[in-house]
């Protein structure tokens, strides 16, 4: 029992690391309807550009507080990921307004590939570390109840915070302010949104600049935990069936589908697994969300889609 | 001057309907046809067998595979490298299992293989549609990846699902030099591509658009969706799974389940989309392109390089493909969606007017 | 029986005494056809029939549930209560491929035509229902599969000179201006060889002249082959020429039904399309 206990908490503990991901996902499909498989690969580069930047600074400047290395790291960091955006605004998708979904994205499968190789040739493809001075060490629970205790790693509680504060922040701001209304309204209908004077362009360089912090976010948290690695670019496949599970369109589910697939995939890796060959953790999700979407097409929380003729 | 149409009349719709009604145009097919059969073979050297004209063959028909399902039937699919993995390892475990079984009929059975696999997994578009289907698609790749490396009986109990063919032959003659392969595979290539083509302007192929266009609306002209939908998974799979086959019987000759896994799907849809959804000759266009490119970015960069004095280490000749070829893909979606063969479309009819400007 | 039988000339418009005379028996009716869309009511309590070799008009101001109307006959949609009986069978739900089967070919308000492919391509694939080669006849192609095309081919060839199109068969749809793309609209649906045609707004967007052509063609289908036509029309002057009989619908309840004389004086009628003094 105890076990079990475990693998589901350590299962939750993954799942929120994988909707960290997923809301990028969501926030730009959102916001522009536009599907961006780039965000896996916005997640390595935010998380090369802060790994190397907490490197570069102490050095660059002469100064040796981690602290200090670390805050500095982030402000150029998000700046990086606001240019990114900016960037891809106007070299792509303003240029691709109104093109059919698969054109869109393939277009961020195109960005996936530059963005990989751009982060490695500038940052370099090295394994490289973050050091947020987040706790590493295992906590213990409940071992009064269970012998030795449940291990729950401090990490992952840290991780599992922020991700929860990024979630209600960033549901606060699609509800209830003008920028959020405005972005809703871009990723209805981006013609009618432009006709009642949005400005499309700065929208989306917002919605992507957002996007893009979310990334730094999850960037940092996961190289913390593994090190910054070319596999980073690799979350975006695991946090798909994600995005699909939660509906493309909802903050909310991304969390949930996040939590559900991490439990999911833990749980079936460690009691399904070993009797039918292990390693079944690669298409778990996948199937897990076939099997979901053959009942409910647009997903958990998806919204119902409705065939006008 | 020369690419008109003048004087040639057509007196028969079946004269009308041909694949190439312009006289030109047979000329011209009939010419590169000959030159691929005969002149080839006489100038080509190995490597140009080995790099590039046989990768270049084997990916059009599964391009030209792709590109039914995805830009006749508008289904899209990412789950390509799954089925050219069940097309390779089911050629050889009828290969290798049957005694006597000749070549191209386990190549043959494997797209059958791939078939079936292909109209099961092909059955979730009956209900969902398009970017979620995209990602139930992954289902079948991932599902592959992992049945290929762990399920020992499809590998023949090898370690690292890794297997190898050898002394293939059709119809008694041995197919070993780059030569003889590359015969084989123009052949297969060539059938399958007339095939395709006749498929696409028949019935099935206007009813395959129609799912692509009008989807609820096709219904009402007649159309059957389930039927279409799951016949442009078939004949998709089927087509994959022989390249599958031909690509790891004639291609590589020993591989393992990496060798189509979700970078080979990647590179199947780019190949589909450079080239031209919903063009056969789109799909030859598209794969010539990407399986020339990272060979001439091999050469070329490294030679720039030196121009310039500088040093490329191999890492960043593979980083810089990666952003060349990234960067490619946003500019031919910006500049032309429709792909390679919309330009050559457009390119033939300025020949129409050619001297003239318009 | 409808088969097509002979290219058509210039069939002058038939007296009412003619076409009346022609008019058969009850071929479509719909029961108190109720349909919604969550909370939103398109169709309420909703009956009326339709007899064979008529042209019978649905009017209403916009929003009436007229296109809703049709796509519950031809099973786009499913109305929650109320039934369907086409030639004596009755249905609850249409079945879309059924339908289209049982003999009703329809227009489409937008246009759901190929952009992309040739009218001629277009108006083939409307003769799909009775392509009967098989799939691995088609991949060959030589033999069985392309005698088929050929015959289809010359079908479609009248369709073609009936419309008067033929100068446009090659060009791909999305070039040609509004009202000829609605031209090939309503070829296609004649090459399903339709014994009922539901027609959704033909002559929206058209001016006078085209309206004239389109009457015509709708007329001369209804004369030479005895189809039925169910219309969807604003123009006014249009249904009361000619139609024979008209439905009207408001909000999505019918608010009359009768010949044009009857539906032109009836004071609901005249109250939904201008308003009454209260």
């Amino acid at each position: 029992m105890g076990f079990f206990l475990e693998t589901l908490i350590g299962g939750l503990m993954s799942g929120v690391l994988y909707s960290l991901v997923a809301l990028g996902f969501v926030l730009i499909f959102k916001a522009s309807g536009v599907f961006n498989f780039a965000q896996g690969a916005m997640v390595l580069f935010a998380a090369l550009a802060m790994a190397r930047f907490s490197e570069w600074f102490p050095e660059l400047l002469k100064f040796d507080n981690k602290l200090l290395a670390n805050l500095l790291a982030f402000a150029a960091a998000l700046a990086v990921m606001v240019l990114v955006a900016w960037l891809i605004e106007k070299l792509v998708l303003g240029r691709l307004v109104n093109q059919e979904g698969i054109t869109l994205l393939m277009a961020t499968l195109g960005i996936t590939y530059f963005l990989d190789g751009f982060g490695q040739t500038i940052f370099g493809s090295s394994i490289y570390k973050i050091d947020i001075g987040l706790p590493k060490d295992p906590l213990f629970l409940l071992d009064g109840v269970f012998q030795g205790g449940l291990l729950v790693n401090k990490e992952d509680l840290f991780a599992a915070g922020i991700a929860a504060a990024l979630v209600v922040g960033l549901s606060i701001f699609f509800q209830y302010t003008g920028t959020g209304r405005a972005l809703r309204a871009v990723a209805d209908d981006h013609q009618a949104a432009q006709s009642i004077g949005i400005p499309l362009s700065r929208v989306w360089v917002i919605v992507w600049s957002v996007a893009g912090f979310t990334a730094l976010v999850a960037g940092i948290i996961w190289g913390s935990k593994l090190g910054v690695q070319f596999s980073l670019s690799l979350l975006a496949l695991k946090a798909l069936p994600v995005v699909i599970l939660g509906g493309l369109t909802s903050v909310p589910g991304a969390i949930i589908g996040g939590l559900i697939l991490g439990v999911g995939e833990k749980l079936s890796e460690v009691f399904i697994g070993p009797h039918i060959g292990g390693g079944i953790e690669i298409w778990f999700g996948y199937v897990l969300v076939l099997f979901v979407l053959l009942v409910r097409p647009q997903g958990l929380f998806g919204e119902k889609i409705i065939d006008r003729v | 001057m020369l690419y008109r149409e003048n004087g040639q009349f057509k007196t028969s719709y079946e004269a009308d309907q041909q694949i190439f009604p312009i006289l030109q145009d047979r000329i011209g097919i009939g010419l590169l046809l000959a030159f691929a059969i005969v002149g080839v073979p006489l100038l080509a050297d190995e490597y140009l067998f080995r790099a590039i004209l046989i990768p270049f063959l084997i990916l059009a028909l599964a391009a030209i595979g792709l590109n039914i399902l995805v830009g006749y039937c508008g289904q899209i699919s990412l789950g390509t490298g799954a089925f050219m993995a069940v097309g390779a390892y089911a050629a050889y475990n009828f290969l290798v299992r049957i005694d006597g079984m000749p070549m191209i009929a386990a190549i043959l059975l494997g797209g059958v293989c791939a078939t079936v696999v292909g109209v099961l997994f092909g059955i979730p578009s009956l209900r969902i549609k398009g970017l979620y289907l995209a990602v139930a698609t992954l289902a079948a790749q991932f599902f592959c990846d992992w049945a290929f490396l762990r399920i020992k009986w499809f590998t023949n109990d090898s370690a690292s699902g890794s297997v190898s063919v050898s002394n293939l032959s059709f119809l008694g003659v041995a197919i070993d030099t780059p030569v003889e392969k590359y015969l084989f595979c123009l052949g297969v290539v060539i059938v399958f591509a007339l095939i395709a083509k006749n498929l696409v302007r028949s019935h099935i192929g206007r009813e395959w658009m129609a799912i692509r266009d009008m989807d609820v609306a096709a219904a009402v002209i007649g159309i059957r969706p389930v039927y279409a939908k799951l016949t442009a998974f078939a004949v998709s799979s089927f087509m994959v799974g022989v390249a599958g086959a031909l690509w790891g019987f004639i291609h590589l000759g020993a591989w393992e389940p990496a060798a189509f896994s979700i970078d080979r799907s990647f590179q199947l849809l780019f190949m589909i989309i450079i080239g031209g959804l919903g063009s056969i000759m789109g799909s030859f266009f598209g794969a010539a392109f990407i399986v020339v490119l990272p060979i001439f970015l091999n050469q070329a960069l490294p030679a720039l390089g030196s121009l310039f004095g500088l040093e490329i280490s191999t890492a960043l000749v593979s980083h810089t493909e990666f952003m060349i070829f990234g960067a490619l893909i946003v500019f031919f979606l910006i500049v032309e969606p429709h792909g390679l063969a919309r330009l050559w479309s457009i390119g033939k009819e300025k020949m129409r007017l050619w001297p003239f400007p318009h | 029986m409808n088969a097509i039988v002979e290219p058509v000339g210039s069939a002058s418009v038939p007296t009412g005494d003619l076409r009346r005379r022609r008019q058969g028996e009850v071929i479509l009716e719909v029961k108190n056809i109720s349909l919604r869309f969550g909370g939103v009511k398109a169709l309420t309590d909703i009956s009326f029939d339709v007899r064979e070799h008529e042209v019978r008009a649905i009017i209403g101001p916009n929003g009436a549930g007229k296109s809703s109307m049709l796509n519950c006959i031809n099973g786009v949609y499913t109305p929650q209560e109320g039934t369907i009986t086409f030639r004596g069978k009755t249905f609850s739900h249409m079945n879309s491929r059924q339908v289209a089967e049982m003999g009703v070919a329809r227009t489409f308000q937008n246009l759901a035509l190929f952009k992309g492919m040739s009218v001629l391509d277009n108006i083939m694939s409307g003769r799909n229902l009775k392509m009967k080669s098989g799939i691995f006849q088609q991949a060959i192609h030589w033999g069985p599969a392309a005698r088929e095309e050929r015959e289809h081919r010359a079908v479609v060839e009248r369709i073609i000179d009936f419309l008067e199109i033929q100068a446009y068969r090659k060009t791909p749809v999305g070039r040609l201006p509004y009202g000829l793309q609605k031209r090939v609209d309503l070829g296609r649906a004649l090459a399903m060889e339709p014994q009922v045609l539901l027609l959704d707004e033909p002559m929206a967007g058209m001016n006078v002249e085209e309206k004239q052509d389109m009457s015509r063609f709708i007329l001369d289908v209804n004369d030479e082959y005895g189809t039925t036509i169910v219309l969807i029309e604003h123009d006014m002057g249009v249904v009361m020429d000619i139609s024979d009989r008209v439905v009207v619908l408001d909000y999505g309840k019918k608010i009359g039904d009768g010949t044009p004389a009857e539906v032109r004086t009836n004071p609901d009628v005249i109250a939904a399309y201008l308003g009454t003094s209260h």
